[in-house]
């Protein structure tokens, strides 16, 4: 079963024709890798699929929800589909227990000795127990973007989207995120899409790999296959340049 | 200072209304201010230009004015004494300059705090009033402070429209007693023991913040 769809999706900042003619299918359960230069409009697809940003065309389904009805209620595709921001995002004004713990208390209602429970539980998956009391603020980054992570987590969401994860980290705190993310990955049920420069997470971990360019999905192919032969010149030349640094 | 003896219940009574009419309007300007300034920040373009006339009008015209129009005009239709009136002009006034504080405050907000809330399932209500309204009041605080001593001083706009104030107790005593220089000395150092704890207390609740942030 599909978990997001995009069917003949166009999407406009004003003028500027961001999306052009998207149609992808990610399934449930699925690792997907997206890639391209910058400006191709990565962050604008992701950000499509929670409703951070509108499409003006097309139809995007989200968990069998169509985001592009005006009667669809956006707080329950958020509920479950989380998202990981490239500058953390962590509430500057809670601890990073309570970061966690948030979402879950006001949106799901959760008993709060049981949301307590699943934070420090999360805490302990990502490495961080000793830092619940910590505000964000007394964190490094890389320990900011895995309590972001299990921010997400708590909701226990049945969609996860990244957006270049570990493009502010310093390169020491890039592997302990990407260690937590693979974890995520292995579980089998959650879908998963991924902007990201990381090509040995990508060769890793995703099942696919999308190709953007300008604004439009160039190339669509398994792991593999992208990596060993991708068919677009542009592709070939975007792969050679990340390689290179 | 058997000026102060003399007329001390006079005076008292007077900084009791004073007290009353700044702790009213304090939280009433509060309410109104948070609310306008979140009308102007919300993506709706008609809340935003309400938000926005309502500012411009209460903060441009001065306050006499506005306590005027309520006692003269407005008291007509809904029966209101000085006092009254007096209090809800210097809560819509100091709303006005609230508003504009507060709503810079959620402006210093980084639009990543409501985004990662959003995309964390928390509807706008939500976000605004646990992650963004409290960070913004950290910021404005110190031009808050401001405006709420401002208000304990213009809350003698009381006494142009007989409010009982301590100002207007102050004019009584000063023309019964003919000794206007300490009448009003005594008024100001009354108006002191309002401001001064006051400006303490916010300086305090500045640094507090600031080492817990
Ligand atoms: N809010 C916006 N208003 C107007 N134009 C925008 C907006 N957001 C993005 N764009 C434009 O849309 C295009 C795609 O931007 P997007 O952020 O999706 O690219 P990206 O692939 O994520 O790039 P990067 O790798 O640099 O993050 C860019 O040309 C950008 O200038
Ligand atoms: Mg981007």
């Amino acid at each position: 079963m599909s978990m997001i769809e995009f069917k003949d999706v166009e999407k406009y900042y004003g003028d500027f024709h961001a999306l052009k003619n998207v149609n992808l299918e990610i399934d449930a359960g699925e690792t997907v890798v997206l890639i391209g230069p910058s400006g191709s409009g990565k962050s604008t697809l992701i950000r499509t699929v929670n409703g951070l940003e509108e499409i003006q065309q097309g139809q995007l389904l989200v968990d069998g929800f169509d985001l592009h009805d005006p009667k669809t209620d956006m707080n329950k595709i958020r509920k479950n589909v989380g998202m990981v921001f490239q500058h953390f995002n962590l509430y500057n004004n809670k601890s990073a227990i309570e970061n966690i713990m948030l979402a879950p208390r006001l949106v799901l209602k959760r008993d709060e000795a049981e949301n307590k429970r699943i934070a420090m539980e999360l805490l302990e998956k990502v490495g961080l127990a000793d830092k619940a009391a910590n505000m964000p603020s007394e964190l490094s980054g890389g320990q900011k973007q895995r309590i972001a992570i299990a921010r997400s987590l708590a909701m226990k969401p049945k969609a996860l989207l990244f957006d270049e994860p570990t493009s502010a980290l310093d390169p020491e705190m890039i592997g302990d995120v990407l260690d937590v993310m693979r974890d995520i990955a292995a579980d089998s049920s959650m879908t998963m899409l991924v902007v990201t420069h990381e090509m040995s997470f990508a060769k890793a971990v995703a099942d696919r790999v999308i190709f953007m360019a300008d604004g439009q999905i160039l190339e669509d192919s398994s792991t593999d296959s992208f990596f060993k032969n991708p068919s677009e010149p542009r592709a070939q030349k975007f792969l050679s340049q990340v390689a290179n640094h | 200072m058997g000026l102060l003896q003399n007329y001390f219940s006079t005076f008292l009574q007077g900084f009791g209304y004073t007290l009353l009419s700044s702790v009213v309007a304090l939280v009433g300007s509060m309410l109104l201010g948070t609310l306008f300034a979140i009308m102007q920040v919300l993506p709706t373009r008609w809340m935003q230009i309400v938000g926005n006339i309502y500012v411009q009008i209460f903060r441009n015209i001065p306050l006499l004015i506005i306590t005027l129009f309520l006692y003269l005009a407005v008291a007509k239709v809904v029966k209101m004494n000085g006092f009254t009136a007096g209090t809800i002009a210097l809560t819509l006034y100091t709303s006005a300059f609230i508003a504009e504080t507060v709503r810079a405050g959620i402006l210093s907000v980084d639009s990543g705090q409501m985004e990662g809330a959003r995309a964390n399932g928390l509807k706008f209500g939500q976000a605004m009033r646990y992650i963004v309204l409290p960070q913004a009041f950290r910021v404005a605080l110190p031009s808050l402070g401001n405006q709420f001593i401002n208000l304990v001083k213009n809350s003698s706009i009381l006494a142009f429209v007989g409010g009982l104030d301590l100002m207007y107790q102050g004019n009584m005593v000063a023309a019964n007693s003919f000794d206007t220089f300490t009448a009003y000395i005594i008024v100001g150092i009354f108006y002191l023991v309002l401001t001064l704890p006051l400006s303490y207390y916010m300086q305090y609740l500045e640094q507090h913040l600031k080492a817990k942030a």
